[in-house]
């Protein structure tokens, strides 16, 4: 058995107390570098089983509605041969779990997933070891089963605790574990119900804006009328007058801390403040503004294979065109909160992150402490869709608890979530291509200017090639989303493919199977099509059919859409989504069919109607009554095929199955009306218009 | 002032303009039902008045006085899930939970007025509740689970 360093050894067990048994460490070659380019190595995940045989989970990932908890712990279920029930998992709090960069990028299930479930089959081995030991057999006489190893031969069995049995043991992985090959699986792919599920369906579940501490208050800040204001003058001598109110007030921060949230509100209200703010673009001159303030010379993400300009001239046909996309918001339905505790000079701060220990950086920065002074804990949170990447009400509330020398706890409006937060890019996108009269691809020319270089480059076979992602500046501030700029490029690479079909009278279906040839990508083009009934398809007059497919992420999808456009009003109706979709090995069917599901949702909201409006730093529509989300009546039917690869890895589910959904829609309209429409949200009325 | 929620009454002062959101949530600890937006769009707040769905959130405490309140809490009699919270656990009709609490007391509403209602008939009258993780079609069915096995129970 290999000892990691003392130090560590020693935090671990004083963290965990009295009776661990049994510790699984990693070594630094384990994880990706990505995944640890700022911090530590050596320690990424934990078992650990106690004396009373409980198996604890420690990862520094987070559960926001994607249900890691329950996936993860099925992969360590399986791998220790216990039910899922008997696992325990701590997620996401930095005093307690091994560093980890954030849960985003859908890396938990490629990246997390096999780390635990190797350190899952070496601490099997290590109680079949131990049990060798203690009944002098051979290790390979022995076997894990139901929570305890057992010697067949001899009739014996022990459960974990017993060999367990107050010892403190560390075990280094290594590259190879005797993990469970996939054909012997009894609890990986099959469907575990969200293993906390009860808390939240009778309202038990403590969200971060549902904790209080004993003499906690609640606090404010003072906004500024506009993006980029500075603060000119402030009057805050109301406030200050109020019994049970404190005002902090440091530079352009101004803040207002209350016995009471009502108070608090009311002490908000009272305050007077001058706000100077610069001219800015609105949301009518986006477009042209991120392309004109795009950075010279050459693009990121650039990849080029061949010569653009020898396959424009091997075409016979041409084509280029712009397509552009709104800034839209995450809208994270429980907004930005934080609880912020000092004692002495140890902080503590509960909050709603995708980034623990990147918030506890921004503390540590803040106020210029060291990173062990300070503790994140992230409970698991109302959603965040890569909008929670920071840590924005964590900072406030430690300031202003800093301050008044309470725990003090902020929730964020729903206004101010809006307002606030950051947006999903909004991008514009030029697309040139050429193909020959029999629909072969020749020539790809993509910029992306702003929204972002994920899944930039095509899968489809085109010898002469070039894509490139234009940084430029943006207006309002901006971060990520779930799939990111996926979604943006996806929406113009196909519903350009789209029009080049068109342009030969060639079925879209066709002719995409016609220039593509990686396998996974034709497996569930097939199966969408299959499902969806394409070939063939009589449709009735005034509908159309879309299709549209891509990679990212390790997920390949493919999304088929029906609608109507009524022919006097252009109204828009989206009558039918079909998505295939395929991430490698199933962990958890039902809950990859959920997430497949909630993407097509979102991505209904994105494709149809979600824009962010804004005008001089102002955000105009920063309420649900102003700014559309999907809801129950926007849902069509939607089919969901998912393709089971038990030979490849797990990829992640929360992004990639968003990306068709744009393109299969506009790709259906203009089968429908004849309109090709090259603006995301397509419909913000409902209605079909040409782009003006 | 008296408030009757749950089948237990709780005195709390309560200021004028107090929304009943805020009196649960902030006087009395009661932190199932959520704010979403304050403005009575997306039902997370959502609890029932004598029976009848309300936003909490934009319903003020002062009128709630005297009316009979339930919430999520309320819902379990001795830790046994109402029919509609184990229809949403055996159709995985949540992900984040967030809005969770306030889905279950619109549908339980609904039932009760409405015992096998249509799918058109759930989708126009849980129109306001807001899933931001796409769940919807999970929850028509979870409504539509419940439904079935309430009427079952009520022809035993």
């Amino acid at each position: 058995m290999n000892n990691t360093s003392t130090l560590n050894r020693r935090h671990f067990f004083k963290l965990l107390g009295s009776g661990i048994a049994v510790a699984v460490v990693l070594p630094g070659w384990m994880i990706a570098p990505k995944e640890t380019a700022d911090g530590p190595t050596d320690l990424a995940s934990w078992i650990h089983i106690g004396e009373n045989g409980k198996v604890t989970i420690f990862t520094g990932k987070v559960e926001v509605g994607q249900n890691i908890r329950t996936s993860l712990a099925q992969v360590v279920a399986e791998e220790l041969r216990v039910s899922v029930e008997t696992i325990h998992m701590i997620m996401g709090d930095t005093d307690l779990t091994p560093y980890d960069r954030g849960t985003f990028g859908s890396l938990t299930t490629p990246t997390m997933s096999p780390i635990l479930r190797k350190a899952a089959a070496a601490t099997r081995e290590l109680l079949i070891e131990m049990a060798a030991e203690k009944w002098k057999v051979a290790a390979n006489e022995l076997s894990a089963e139901e929570g305890k190893i057992w010697h067949k031969k001899s009739g014996k069995s022990a459960d974990f605790a017993s060999l367990v049995n107050g010892k403190q043991l560390l075990r280094t992985l290594r590259e190879e574990e005797p993990v469970t090959p996939s054909e012997n699986w009894k609890i990986i792919g099959k469907n575990v119900h969200k293993i906390n599920g009860k808390d939240f369906v009778t309202g038990r579940h403590v969200y971060t804006s549902d904790m209080s501490l004993p003499g906690m208050y609640y606090g404010k800040i003072l906004r500024p009328g506009a993006w980029n204001s500075t603060l000119v003058a402030a009057d805050t001598r109301e406030a200050e007058a109020m019994p049970g109110v404190w005002v902090v007030k440091d530079g352009n921060f101004v803040g207002v801390v209350a016995t009471s949230p009502d108070l608090a509100n009311q002490a908000l209200s009272t305050l007077k403040a001058e706000w100077k703010t610069p001219a800015q673009t609105s949301h009518r001159e986006i477009f042209t503004h991120l392309s004109e303030k795009a950075e010279s010379g050459g693009g990121r993400s650039k990849n080029e294979s061949g010569s653009v300009i020898q396959g424009m001239t091997e075409a016979d046909i041409r084509q280029k065109q712009i397509y552009q996309l709104h800034y839209i918001a995450h809208a994270p339905l429980e907004p930005r909160a934080a609880l912020a505790q000092w004692e002495g000079d140890k902080l503590t701060v509960w909050t709603g992150t995708q980034r623990p220990f990147g918030v506890r950086t921004e503390l540590a920065q803040l106020f210029q402490i060291a990173e062990e002074k300070i503790r994140v804990i992230m409970p698991d949170t109302g959603s965040g869709y890569g909008g929670k990447h920071s840590g924005e009400a964590a900072l406030e509330a430690a300031r202003l608890a800093k301050m008044t020398g309470k725990p003090v706890k902020i929730v964020w409006t729903r206004e101010e979530e809006f307002t606030w937060a950051y947006f999903r890019p909004a991008g514009v996108m030029e697309v040139s291509a050429g193909i020959k009269k029999d629909g072969t691809l020749t020539a790809w020319e993509f910029h992306n200017y702003n929204s972002g270089g994920s899944g930039i480059r095509p899968l489809y076979n085109i010898p002469h090639q070039l894509t490139e992602y234009h940084p430029s500046e943006s207006p309002l501030r901006q971060g990520s989303y779930r799939a990111l700029a996926s979604t943006a490029n996806h929406f113009a690479r196909e519903s350009q493919i789209d029009e080049l079909a068109r342009s030969i009278f060639m079925d879209p279906l066709k002719f995409r199977l016609k220039n593509l040839s990686d396998e996974r990508l034709l497996a569930v083009i097939k199966a969408v099509a299959e499902k969806f009934g394409w070939e063939g398809k009589e449709l009735p007059a005034n509908h159309g059919k879309g299709i549209a497919c891509g990679f990212d992420k390790g997920g390949y999808v493919a999304t088929c859409a029906e609608v109507s456009v009524n022919p006097v009003s252009g109204q828009l109706s989206v009558l039918r989504i079909v998505q295939a979709f395929e991430c490698g090995a199933i962990i958890n069917p039902e809950h990859l069919h959920s997430q497949v599901e909630g993407a097509i949702v979102q991505g209904l909201g994105g494709a149809l109607f979600e824009a962010i409006q804004f005008e001089e730093g102002r955000i105009l529509n920063p309420f649900f009554s102003g700014y559309r989300v999907p809801r129950f009546s926007d849902i069509p039917p939607i089919e969901i095929v998912l393709l089971d690869r038990r030979d490849l890895p797990s990829a992640g589910a929360g992004e990639t199955p968003i990306v068709g959904v744009a393109p299969a829609i506009g790709n259906a309209i203009r089968d429908a009306a004849g309109i090709r429409l090259m603006t995301l949200p397509l419909v913000p009325d409902g209605v079909v218009k040409r782009d003006e | 002032m008296e408030l009757h929620i749950n089948n237990q009454t709780y005195d709390v002062s309560l200021k004028a303009g107090q929304s009943l959101l805020s009196a649960l949530r902030d006087e009395l600890h009661l932190t199932g039902s959520k704010y979403g937006c304050g403005e009575g769009q997306c039902g997370a707040c959502t609890v029932l008045l004598d029976g009848i769905p309300m936003r909490s959130c934009i319903y003020p405490a002062l009128s709630a006085a005297g009316r009979k309140i339930t919430t999520i809490e309320g819902l379990a009699k001795d830790d046994q899930l109402h029919p509609v919270q184990q229809a949403f656990l055996e159709k995985e009709a949540l992900q984040c939970g967030y809005c969770t609490s306030g889905m279950i007391m619109s549908a339980v509403a609904l039932l009760k007025k409405n015992p096998a209602p249509s799918r058109q008939e759930i989708i126009t009258f849980m129109n306001g509740n807001i899933c931001r993780c796409g769940t919807y079609n999970r929850i028509v069915d979870a409504i539509t689970l419940a439904s079935t096995k309430l009427n079952g129970k009520d022809h035993e």
